[in-house]
């Protein structure tokens, strides 16, 4: 063996130059080297060139007068107002769009799933011809496609009646509104009541199960807490009940709320695109329960309700969960789509103000970060909900 | 002992039971899968009854109805169905977008190849170096060739004036092509036992999934530019290529560190014994049998990076959906975009369901050696 003679004879110091150490940290120094090289590079870069086009760097036009309105806002809002304050409008419609598209998303996939695995044939085709359709189609063109149909329908004197008080005009869409009455703040605060009362009901009948083996009834005395509370309240107070419907005076709605072409075309090509994925989840996690373990549980004399509840649903959660994260965090990541049919979203008041502005690298920056925020915090949120399912061992 | 026996246990063979029923008659298969209790009654009437509702006016909207040729929005405007004579009269607008119209052959060439080039390489058979290699240097070459023009004879078309569906073509294809290499790269870095190569490709690859895609699409036409020495000019085609293929790239890499934790310890361990550096191994043993083993995953990812091509419209380039909206634009045929988005629609879910089918028929093809 030659080779390893030659390696033996050698100094220390050509064995330490040999060694996978000593290569480990020249490629480290080296990757580390480029990198900071590159970003010195194009920092620089950037700067010279803002310079010569005259544009400003910094954070301080966050301060100035954005001097532009937007059409949908949650809190009071005028052109005469900040840039900062303008694109918290905007995030806060990202946040309504992600969390009224995650909820309905939820709710269609989910039923979408179960009916993909039903026995009933009929059910179980339609559903796969669903998923099959939405999911292998662009969101972007779903968005694009609902949002011209929308804008395609008649004007309110013609509107289309959906639901008796829904209607769908080419203004977008229009519903009853409860009118708000201070009642409301307090059934609210009975509904929470109720909820509590019912979690102290079922950890108490939890302790006296593991105590004694004969468990509390637990369901119907927490539906009619989380029911009767709120119920009794409003009752109490004389049962009060405006709807706000809407009516065509002239040409147009008076009352009701409307929502717009632009909102609902985003929601429901979101909802529509994630729920194909979800019930896609769903299904594999109500198949992932193996045939035994239904048989075993029905063997104990488990009711139906029962096996769902405690054997099947438990396990099923566990594979359904981590992916169901990722779908979330895609909708709320894709409800950016909103720039391209102008739903004014976090992305697209942003794109205003780097038009108006020409700063670019902190807005988009800035826009980033939220963007990482918003994810890391759902991403944590689901993986305690994880933790709290799991397997604990 | 014997009597009681004899009572209990049957002398001779009973009857043959006859054959259970290979298939089920109308009416019991009806039963089994449509009526087999109250509730699946009710599920089936209701899905049937909104079947009844909305299907025969859909057939005689988009077939009996429909205008299929005409030479004029009048034929359309008359007909109560579908007008598709949107698509073969705006056919060149919505496939080749801004291209300059004489020279439309070219690209319409260059997919041909391309779709040609790519069902020659999906097939097993040509497999093989001596084929995959002169292939793939001569299909790409040939089509950019032909979409640049320049040489032969072939007026220049600058990039800014690519559309339609080449485009979505080129953009789908350099995500993939750039994107692979970075996901490899990313996901072996991730793996590393050198800290800082394993920390800059996990701040990378968790930074870019943490924002959407249309912010890395900003970024690489808007902010790229300013990274540059002035009067140093990048194509803008081309940035958006590598934005998407960055983006691409750091999911695909989350999906083959999978595949790589999934390799047993004994493979990293009989390469060493062979005498395998850290490339060697990682080409001839570990790579091969993680991306095999992760084939749906990659698939999803590819099928998703041919959806959100669709994404560089926000930016300003005109893919296939981009010029079919231009060419609906036009105020005769503007109330006819439900059929021509109808039909973009069908090519994409042709495209990614085709692209579906394949990876369930690769997935089956590649476990064949493994399945005893």
């Amino acid at each position: 063996m030659p080779q390893a003679a030659a390696r033996g004879d050698a100094s220390p110091v050509v064995a330490f130059l040999e060694s996978q150490t000593f290569r480990a940290i020249v490629y480290q120094f080296f990757t580390a080297g480029t990198v900071a090289f590159l970003l010195w590079y194009v920092s620089t870069n950037a700067a010279d060139n803002l310079v010569r086009q005259g544009i400003a760097t910094g954070f301080s036009f966050l301060q100035q007068e954005a001097g532009y309105d937007v059409g949908e806002k949650w809190i009071e809002h005028s052109a005469r107002d900040s840039y900062a304050q303008t694109i918290l409008v905007g995030l806060l419609n990202t946040l309504y769009v992600s969390v009224l598209g995650v909820i309905l998303a939820t709710l269609l996939g989910t039923l979408l799933g179960i009916a993909r695995v039903s026995r009933n044939w009929l059910s179980a085709k339609l559903s796969a011809a669903y998923v099959e359709v939405f999911r292998n189609t662009p969101l972007l063109l779903q968005i694009i496609f609902w949002y011209a149909l929308l804008r395609q329908l008649p004007p309110p004197r013609q509107a289309l009646d959906l639901l008796p008080g829904v209607f769908l005009t080419n203004r977008g869409l229009i519903h009853p509104t409860i009118v708000s009455d201070p009642i409301h703040l307090w059934i609210l605060g009975g509904l929470i009541l109720g909820v509590a009362l019912s979690v102290l009901l079922v950890r108490r009948s939890r302790l006296r199960r593991e105590k004694t083996g004969k468990a509390l009834p637990v369901f119907w005395p927490s539906a009619a807490t989380i029911t009767g509370l709120p119920l009794l309240i409003w009752i109490a107070w004389g049962m009060p009940f405006t709807l706000d419907v809407p009516a065509l005076r002239g040409f147009n709605f008076t009352g009701g709320t409307y929502q717009s072409p632009e909102l609902v075309a985003l929601v429901t090509g979101l909802v529509t695109y994630i729920s194909a994925f979800i019930a896609e989840i769903v299904r594999s996690g109500i198949e992932s329960v193996g045939h035994g373990q239904r048989e075993a549980a029905r063997s104990l004399g488990l009711r139906e309700g029962h096996i769902l509840r405690l054997v099947v649903l438990p396990q099923a959660l566990r594979v359904i969960v981590p992916p169901l994260t990722g779908q979330y965090l895609n909708l709320v990541k894709d409800s950016s789509l909103a720039v391209y049919i102008g739903y004014p979203d976090l992305v697209s008041v942003s794109n205003t103000a780097v038009n108006q502005t020409g700063q670019a690298v902190e807005i988009i920056f800035l826009m980033m970060l939220v963007y990482l925020t918003i994810s890391l915090s759902i991403s944590l949120l689901m993986n305690w909900y994880n933790r709290a399912i799991a397997l604990r061992g | 002992m014997a009597t009681p026996a004899a009572a209990i246990v049957k002398a001779g063979p009973m009857a043959e039971l006859p054959p259970p029923l290979q298939r089920l008659s109308i009416a019991a298969w009806m039963r089994e899968n449509l009526f087999s209790g109250w509730r699946s009654t009710l599920v089936t009437l209701l899905l049937g009854g909104i079947l009844l509702i909305v299907v025969p006016p859909a057939i005689q909207w988009a077939l009996i109805d429909a205008v299929w040729y005409a030479a004029d929005s009048s034929a359309c405007r008359a007909a109560a169905g579908a007008c598709w004579a949107v698509i073969p009269e705006k056919h060149r607008v919505m496939f080749f977008g801004l291209y300059p119209y004489e020279e439309h052959w070219r690209p319409a060439l260059a997919l041909l190849l391309y779709i040609a080039g790519l069902a020659i390489s999906g097939w097993s058979r040509t497999w093989r170096m001596s084929i995959l290699l002169p292939l793939w240097t001569a299909l790409p070459a040939a089509v950019l060739t032909l979409m640049l023009g320049g040489v032969f004879g072939m007026p220049y078309v600058d990039t800014s004036q690519w559309g339609g569906l080449p485009l979505t073509m080129v953009i789908f294809t350099g995500t993939i092509v750039l994107g692979m290499p970075v996901a490899m790269l990313l996901a072996l870095g991730r793996r590393a036992r050198m800290p800082v190569i394993r920390v800059l490709s996990v701040f990378m690859i968790e930074f870019v999934r943490g924002v959407p895609l249309v912010t890395i699409l900003f970024t690489a036409a808007v902010i790229f530019p300013l990274f540059l020495p002035p009067g140093f000019d990048t194509d803008k085609m081309v940035r958006i290529v590598v934005g998407m293929a960055i983006f691409f790239g750091c999911y695909q890499a989350e999906v083959i560190r999978g595949g790589l934790q999934a390799i047993p310890k004994g493979q990293y361990e009989a390469a060493d014994s062979l005498g395998l550096g850290y490339w060697g191994k990682t080409r001839k043993i570990v790579l091969p049998q993680a991306l095999r083993i992760v084939i749906p995953g990659l698939m999803n990812h590819i099928i998703s990076a041919f959806k959100n091509s669709t994404l560089v419209i926000i930016v300003g380039l005109f893919d296939f959906l981009n010029a079919t909206g231009a060419a609906v634009s036009d105020p005769e045929w503007i109330n006819y975009y439900t059929e021509a988005y109808l039909f973009v629609a069908l090519v994409y879910f042709l495209g990614a369901y085709a692209l579906s089918r394949y990876s369930h028929h690769l997935e089956r093809r590649l476990s064949l050696g493994r399945q005893y």
